[in-house]
């Protein structure tokens, strides 16, 4: 199992180095430079100007001279400084030691996704599985159109909606943001619930959103697995059915939900760029959005490799939960 | 035993709640009144909303608004433009231009202290100046400033620049904020240093904290030369969504921020804005244009391009796009600054006009197909814009509309900001473009007039080329006799005007909204935030309670 497993760590490095290698050349491919947000169409710049910043920036190299420095570089665990103008090194952008945990940034897209995603799970195992033992009645009906109106409304649209609501008329949550100005002056348990409020309708939203694609999964893998043959030889010896479904049933049909846990890994880092918008939350995915619009390539290389490692390291997760849940597969191994 | 977890969690979540409920309104609102009147009092905190959040306060590394905004703050220059847009002194006193404008001689305040203490001296100046124009400094604002020849301190409290050659805009170039902190900055990398994040200045606030992505705090600088400001604490929230914005206004979470046209005219208007509120509106230096590329055959006859300029409605298009929020543009200049000058051709709605010009021009409909055409090619072209601006969009649309109308088919392209000036605008490879320019204050538009501005990556991409426009420029730019430049510009724009290189849209306003409690606001051509310092709330409406 060991051997197994350092094998398939060593296994991930081509992997990942092919994975930054792609990146770099594709975000090198659109056209711009981070250069322009400084000099395009300002006329108090002159093109020696620019190619003084571009020499500055090694913008001047080949791309693969360019993507070397930057190997070189990473080897070290440096990923470089930011080339938007605040010239801060992109690790610092993304965790920001001098900030207190809860603010950097990649603590909170984390937080908030883990959040996210631990409350779809609950909610929509349930759903999937009572929705296939009562399959095709009024009750899986109503639960099939909630879930697909929440995939279906635009998250931004019922944001603005429901911050009208519990943030302007009700005065119930705050609006946007995630702490209130008199943050500092409030005791900790008011800190806590101040925190908790501003978090409350970005997740409420995300997790509305996310219900349907887990729910629905969930429930066609339960209606495969109840008829199986071992169910019926279940049901056939008199087991009575809460027995059948939640003790033998639900724990194969969980099994491919392995599969969409890890697969979901890569998504907890770049978190929703929309909401995050949307509701002024300083996470990754308005950093991710930020970087691209202005072509601060260190800053995406830094986000990319971070999500490639993440990929990576979901499927491995994945693959020991397999081993470790089906007897079938550890056999293989 | 699960039972009496969940009942313990649920009495903790109440307990949190109740306390959270309770602290709130002591902690933010502060509701004794100790004096009735209005007048000004020291106090309270100005919260106000913003999309962008600054990179670096050091005002020269920047190029976005945000930063300038926070770093105008901080900072001063030598000199600022008075709310009539003459210059006044700012950490100047006064200065001397010699005979023939080559050489400025300023004389310092005396007695200014940055924010930790040391005098600020002409050392700062000459520090600064230094800095920027530095090989090494990445800043977009150098160019005034490599004209200048020598600087100079002569003491303490007096700098001299020297010029090469008479320059108008010197002057007002010295009102850029260069000056920076000797005795911080020296022999270090400015551009990795502490101070781009926490910088010292002398302006009326001082940087308190900073939070990543969601917060600046600034606090009054009381030693602040031009006297304490009023308020206390200025704080710029980072709210990167409009909509959200707007909503945290009427929530009262913030206090001033600049309303886009549907809000300022459609959702402002209830009683609880106008009790709570107070609307400005003023119009911006800047102004979107539609370009021609001169280069293209079908814009190379004026008459076409002053067809197409009958063929449009310009206050159908402020109605629609801007909510009537703007004013016709007829030149490159902002109506009731000195340089503009009002009377121009103008080109009043006449499709009937227009398309007898065009067939003047030789474009007629001679298959009948419902467009014009000439040597058999149909009149089609392409209008670009950057993706993300709905009302360059709009515009485009209902250009396109009244185009149809005289027989000109339109197709409008929307293309990402990088993609538009790298493929299309830098290889000069569209026919007509919706842009915009913000304009300085003073009126040199050198660059995007003059014809030796044509190469790639210069601003006369339309290829614009008129050798009394190039020398009026030049003249304008190499006098400082204020009549000798107002004509120059003057006659400039009645150029502009009959060849139409550019059909001159709008000028936009902008309409900032700022909460009711806030008194001294005095709009004037240059905005409302100039005298940011002398705003106040008086004491009975003070919401906030500062604590330093």
């Amino acid at each position: 199992m060991i051997a197994y497993l350092i094998k398939r760590l060593f296994e991930m490095i081509p992997t990942l180095v092919g994975i930054t290698l792609i990146s770099f050349f594709i975000i090198h491919l659109a056209p711009g430079k981070p250069t322009d947000i400084l000099t395009e169409l300002n006329p108090k710049i002159t093109p020696e100007a620019r190619e003084r910043l571009e020499k500055l920036y090694n913008l001047d190299k080949p791309v693969i001279i360019q993507y070397g420095l930057w190997l070189k570089r990473i080897v070290k665990l440096d990923f470089g400084e930011s080339f938007s103008t605040d010239r801060r090194p992109v690790m610092q952008k993304i965790w920001d030691k001098k900030q207190s945990l809860l603010d950097r940034r990649l603590f909170i897209t984390l937080m908030i996704n883990l959040i996210t995603f631990a409350i779809i799970l609950a909610i929509s195992i349930p759903i999937g599985v009572s929705s296939a033992t009562h399959q095709n009645s009024l009750y899986d009906k109503i639960m099939t159109t909630t879930v697909f109106i929440g995939f279906a409304m635009p998250s931004f649209w019922f944001a603005l909606l429901l911050m009208m609501f519990f943030g302007v008329y009700l005065g119930w949550l705050p609006v946007s943001g995630l702490k209130s100005l008199n943050y500092d002056a409030l005791p900790l348990l008011g800190k806590m619930w101040d925190r908790i409020s501003h978090l409350i309708l970005p997740i409420f939203i995300s997790a509305f959103g996310g219900l349907a694609g887990d729910s629905r999964f969930m429930r066609s893998s339960m209606l495969e697995v109840v008829r199986q043959d071992y169910v019926t030889v279940a049901r056939a010896k008199g087991l009575p059915d809460k027995k059948v479904i939640y003790q033998h049933a639900l724990r194969n049909a969980l099994l491919p939900l392995i599969t969409l846990i890890g697969l979901s890994v890569p998504g907890l880092i770049g978190g929703s760029v929309i909401l995050e918008s949307v509701f002024g939350i300083p996470g990754m995915g308005q950093l991710f959005f930020m970087s691209v619009m202005t072509r601060d390539y260190p800053m995406v290389m830094c986000i990319l490799t971070i999500g490639g490692m993440l990929t990576l390291l979901g499927n491995l997760l994945a693959d020991i939960g397999y081993m470790l849940a089906d007897p079938r597969i550890r056999a293989k191994q | 035993m699960t039972k009496r977890a969940f009942l313990f969690l649920l009495s903790l979540l109440i307990a949190v709640n109740i306390m959270g409920c309770k602290e709130k309104p002591a902690a933010t609102i502060k509701t004794i009144s100790e004096n009735n009147s209005n007048e000004p009092a020291y106090g309270d905190a100005l919260i106000v909303g913003s999309i962008g959040e600054p990179s670096n306060l050091i005002y020269m590394l920047a190029s976005d608004s945000a930063s300038h905004d926070i770093a105008g703050l901080m900072f001063s220059g030598l000199v600022k433009y008075h709310t009539d847009l003459s210059v006044i002194g700012d950490l100047a006193e006064s200065w001397d231009i010699s005979k023939d404008g080559l050489v400025i001689t300023f004389h310092l305040r005396k007695g200014v202290k940055w924010a930790d203490g040391v005098e600020f001296t002409a050392d700062d100046v000459k520090f600064g100046y230094d800095t920027i124009v530095n090989e090494k400094t990445p800043t977009a604002y150098k160019e005034d400033f490599l004209q200048v020849k020598k600087a100079e301190v002569l003491n303490k409290y007096t700098f001299r620049v020297t010029y090469g050659k008479p320059f108008a805009p010197a002057l007002t170039s010295w009102s850029g904020i260069v000056v920076l902190p000797k005795h911080l900055l020296e022999g270090k990398d400015i551009t990795k240093s502490e101070f781009t994040r926490n910088p010292v200045g002398l302006g009326p606030y001082k940087l308190k904290r900073w939070t990543p992505g969601q917060e600046l705090i600034l606090d009054s600088y009381r030693e602040y030369f031009e006297g304490r400001p009023y308020i206390d604490r200025y704080v710029y929230r980072l709210i990167p969504d409009l909509s959200t914005m707007f909503l945290e206004l009427k929530a009262g979470s913030i206090d001033m921020m600049g309303l886009t046209p549907i809000q300022y005219t459609k959702q402002t208007n209830t009683d609880f804005f106008k009790n709570n509120f107070q609307k400005f509106r003023y119009p911006q230096f800047a102004y979107t244009y539609m370009g021609f590329n001169l280069k293209h055959p079908f814009f190379q006859d004026k008459r076409v391009r002053q067809a197409i300029a009958y063929a449009i409605d310009k206050s159908e298009l402020i109605d629609v796009v801007l909510f009537g929020l703007g004013s016709p543009a007829t030149g490159p200049y902002v109506p009731n600054t000195w340089p503009y000058n009002p009377n121009v051709k103008k080109y009043e709605y006449n499709p009937g006009k227009a398309k007898e010009l065009l067939k003047e021009a030789g474009w007629e409909d001679t298959d009948g197909d419902g467009l014009l055409d000439k040597d058999g090619i149909p009149f089609r072209f392409t209008i670009f814009t950057n993706m993300g601006n709905t009302l360059r969009k709009n515009a485009a649309t209902i250009i396109q509309w009244r185009l149809a109308k005289v027989g000109i088919k339109v197709e409008i392209r929307a293309l990402e900001w990088s993609t538009f000036i790298n493929e299309f605008i830098d290889k000069k490879r569209f026919e007509a473009v919706i842009l915009g320019w913000s304009i300085g204050l003073d009126p040199d538009q050198y660059d995007i007039w003059h014809s030796s501005k044509t190469k790639e990556k210069e601003f006369n991409f339309i290829s614009y080329s008129n050798p009394e426009v190039d020398e009026l420029l030049e003249k304008g730019r190499r006098t400082f006799n204020m009549k000798e430049r107002k004509k120059a510009y003057f006659r400039i724009q009645e150029i502009l005007a009959e060849e139409l290189p550019y059909l001159f849209l709008y000028v936009p306003d902008a309409t900032p909204v700022v909460h009711a409690r806030f008194k001294g606001i005095k709009p004037a051509p240059i905005g409302i935030t100039y005298n940011l310092p002398k705003w106040y709330a008086p004491q009975k409406m003070q919401k906030h309670k500062v604590e330093p």
